[in-house]
């Protein structure tokens, strides 16, 4: 038997706040590397993204607003952005709603596959899926062509081609926000719900809706910035013709392109416009990213036992 | 209201959850549903519950045939294992979420929930919500929700499973105590013996999806009928050997065995438990084992002794009560003997089992 010391070492050697522990890096490294990341940040994202503001409301607000409403082509892709935008959201809630909830509550053969399915329009380029729809949809040698024409229902270079178009490009949103936190919460409160009595109806807008409400919210908004964003798809799609199919992305091309100074001042309104967007955008998803980690530590929590 | 459940099968995949299961609790009785995981008993309670469907068999409520009812028509009180509380509702509502779905009025829901919350003694936490909430309240929370739409049947799954010791013995006295003020039959799942013994009228034990043995907890406890839930009730002592003339005799330890009065010698297996087991420093005479000590124990209501045979070659776990341990002043490496009061014997051929 050994004699118990009186004086036991701590396990974990005390860290004294001077020092440097094994893993931090030398002093020079950590500010050559923080320093490289905020020069490129600087240089890339921020000097650009103050100067589309700068060179916008550079005539003064009046300015910048009379070009931006006085032009009714440019007034037109407005609205065809405000249209269309909503109706792919729409869209994809509803398809993110019913795929999280087909791959996180049931288990059936192929469900892997489908996973990885709701990824594919992340993968494909733009240009491509619009592509695709072209191949589909043209009246003249179009897979769907002939019934199209039977119809003469106009979906390419009209807004509902700029509807597929957007909507295939940001499919996975919702849903990719959906599945952990569907995954995470479980179906344990569902299935209480059903056995207290509740409907399918009922279970779905008491217990499922308010559980993942933030997560879908935070998908919406993704899509959403990504649905006004799009360009490369709608650009194929719509035949872009100014003042009928052109969205806000598209009308600052044309207006670019355009190269005389007022259109270039234009084309710099409409970017700021979209920059606007993207930027409350970005602030909404900060504070739902933090709703969304709550609620997934909340989920983790509830199922820790006690 | 009467439980009854006839020759009820289910199979998932190729695992055979329930095979032909039958059962019956009576009118206003607490019943136990105890076995390992993996034995079926939740997928029982699930089937009872109608949130699982049977491939065969019939479930029914007092007459009432409810096989093909839905959870919402049967009207049962339902708690999971975690609770399965809303999270984003307050106890109030979540104690309400029944009678809301029924469309009942506010004012009788307010008077139900408030009744309801008085019984489970939650009075003044009906603006919580649950993950402010310990693991017994949320328990309590979670009985007063099933209780809400006045079911017909309380099935519980595995309800004290997640708490600890001390909140789970008090709930399971208390649970008994509401079990016995409103009379509602009750069945529950678990897979803890002690608390199976402890609050239920009967005890259904089963096995890989078969039902091993059914009767009050005295009665499973002091007759199992076989090996398996001789095993799953406690520690046991086993040792083979065989019977004949009345006796069962397992090497140097004979003990009387009338059960089998026959001349011709069988094999057969002894099951002691460890506090059925005694040990002197002396011989018995013919009856008595000579063992070595191993390890001592006596933290707790009993002195846990373990002792090495060298004849069997197992070691056996003996429990004595603390004056005995103490007069004994046993020593590990002391050679001591060991004889046992009572045994139970189970003989191969008759049984499938094995430890």
């Amino acid at each position: 038997m050994h004699a118990v010391p009186k004086h036991i070492a701590p396990l974990v050697p005390v860290v004294h706040s001077h020092g440097r522990s094994a893993q931090e890096d030398p002093a020079w490294i950590r500010w050559l590397l923080i320093s490289s990341a905020m020069a490129t940040l600087v240089l890339l994202v921020i000097v650009p993204v103050v100067y589309v503001f700068c060179a916008a409301f550079s005539n003064g607000a009046v300015a910048y607003w009379e070009t931006l409403t006085g032009d009714s082509d440019t007034l037109h892709a407005i609205l065809l952005t405000l249209f269309v935008a909503p109706i792919s959201v729409i869209a994809n809630v509803i398809f993110g709603i019913a795929a999280a909830w087909t791959i996180t509550r049931f288990r059936f053969p192929g469900r892997t596959l489908l996973t990885t399915i709701i990824d594919l329009p992340f993968a494909v380029s733009p240009v491509v899926a619009g592509l695709m729809f072209v191949l589909l949809f043209n009246q003249r040698d179009g897979y769907f062509g002939p019934l199209l024409k039977m119809g003469n229902i106009q979906v390419l270079h009209a807004w509902p081609a700029i509807v597929l178009a957007t909507t295939f490009v940001t499919l996975p949103f919702v849903a990719r926000e959906l599945i952990p936190v569907m995954e995470a919460i479980g179906a344990d409160e569902e299935i209480a719900a059903i056995s207290l009595g509740a409907n399918s109806w009922q279970m779905f807008w008491r217990v499922t809706v308010p559980n993942i409400k933030w997560g879908l919210l935070y998908g919406v908004i993704l899509c959403n910035a990504r649905a006004m964003g799009e360009f490369g798809a709608v650009y194929v799609v719509s035949g872009h013709r100014t003042g009928k199919t052109e969205t806000m992305p598209i009308r600052v091309n044309t207006l670019f392109e355009g190269a005389t100074a007022a259109t270039y001042s234009s084309a710099l309104a409409v970017a700021s416009l979209l920059t606007l967007l993207a930027l409350v955008t970005l602030f909404v998803k900060i504070a739902l990213e933090h709703k969304t980690q709550e609620d997934l530590r909340q989920a983790a929590k509830s199922q820790e036992v006690e | 209201m009467s439980i009854v459940v006839k020759n009820l099968s289910k199979q998932f995949g190729s695992f055979k959850a329930l095979d032909n299961v039958s059962l019956e609790a009576q009118s206003g009785a607490l019943l136990a549903l105890l076995g390992p995981s993996g034995s079926g008993k939740t997928t029982l309670l699930r089937i009872i519950a109608g949130l699982e469907s049977a491939d065969q068999g019939q479930v029914m409520y007092a007459d009432e045939d409810v096989t093909q009812q839905s959870p919402k028509d049967r009207q049962v009180g339902f708690v999971f294992q975690h609770y399965a509380l809303f999270r984003h509702m307050t106890v109030y509502e979540n104690v309400a979420f029944g009678m809301r779905v029924r469309k009942k009025s506010n004012a009788e829901i307010k008077s139900r929930v408030n009744e309801l919350l008085h019984l489970v003694r939650l009075e003044g936490l009906n603006q919580r919500y649950p993950s402010q909430l310990s693991g017994g309240q949320r328990q309590r929370v979670a009985l007063a929700r099933a209780l809400a739409v006045q079911p017909r049947i309380l099935l519980l799954d595995e309800p004290f499973g997640a708490l600890d010791a001390k909140v789970r013995q008090e709930l399971r006295q208390w649970l008994r105590q509401l079990h016995d003020e409103i009379h509602l039959t009750t069945v529950f799942v678990t897979h803890d013996q002690e608390e199976a013994f402890e609050v239920a009228d009967r005890v259904v034990v089963m096995r890989s999806g078969h039902i091993e043995q059914s009767g009050t907890p005295q009665e499973v406890f002091d007759h199992p009928a076989t090996p398996f839930v001789m095993d799953f009730l406690g520690n046991v002592n086993v040792f083979h050997g065989r019977v004949e003339n009345g006796m069962a005799m397992m090497g140097a330890l004979n003990i009387a065995y009338p059960e089998y009065p026959h001349a011709e010698s069988r094999q057969a297996t002894a099951y002691v438990r460890p506090h059925e087991l005694d040990i002197e420093r002396i011989p018995f005479g013919a009856s008595s084992l000579e063992v070595r000590v191993l390890q001592l124990n006596p933290a707790g209501s009993v002195a846990k002794v373990r002792v090495f045979s060298e004849q069997f070659g197992v070691a056996l776990n003996v429990d004595l009560n603390l004056e005995r341990y103490a007069e004994l002043r046993l020593h590990p490496g002391d050679l001591v003997y060991v004889a046992a009061r009572r045994v139970r014997v189970f003989m191969p051929g008759t049984q499938d089992y094995e430890i």
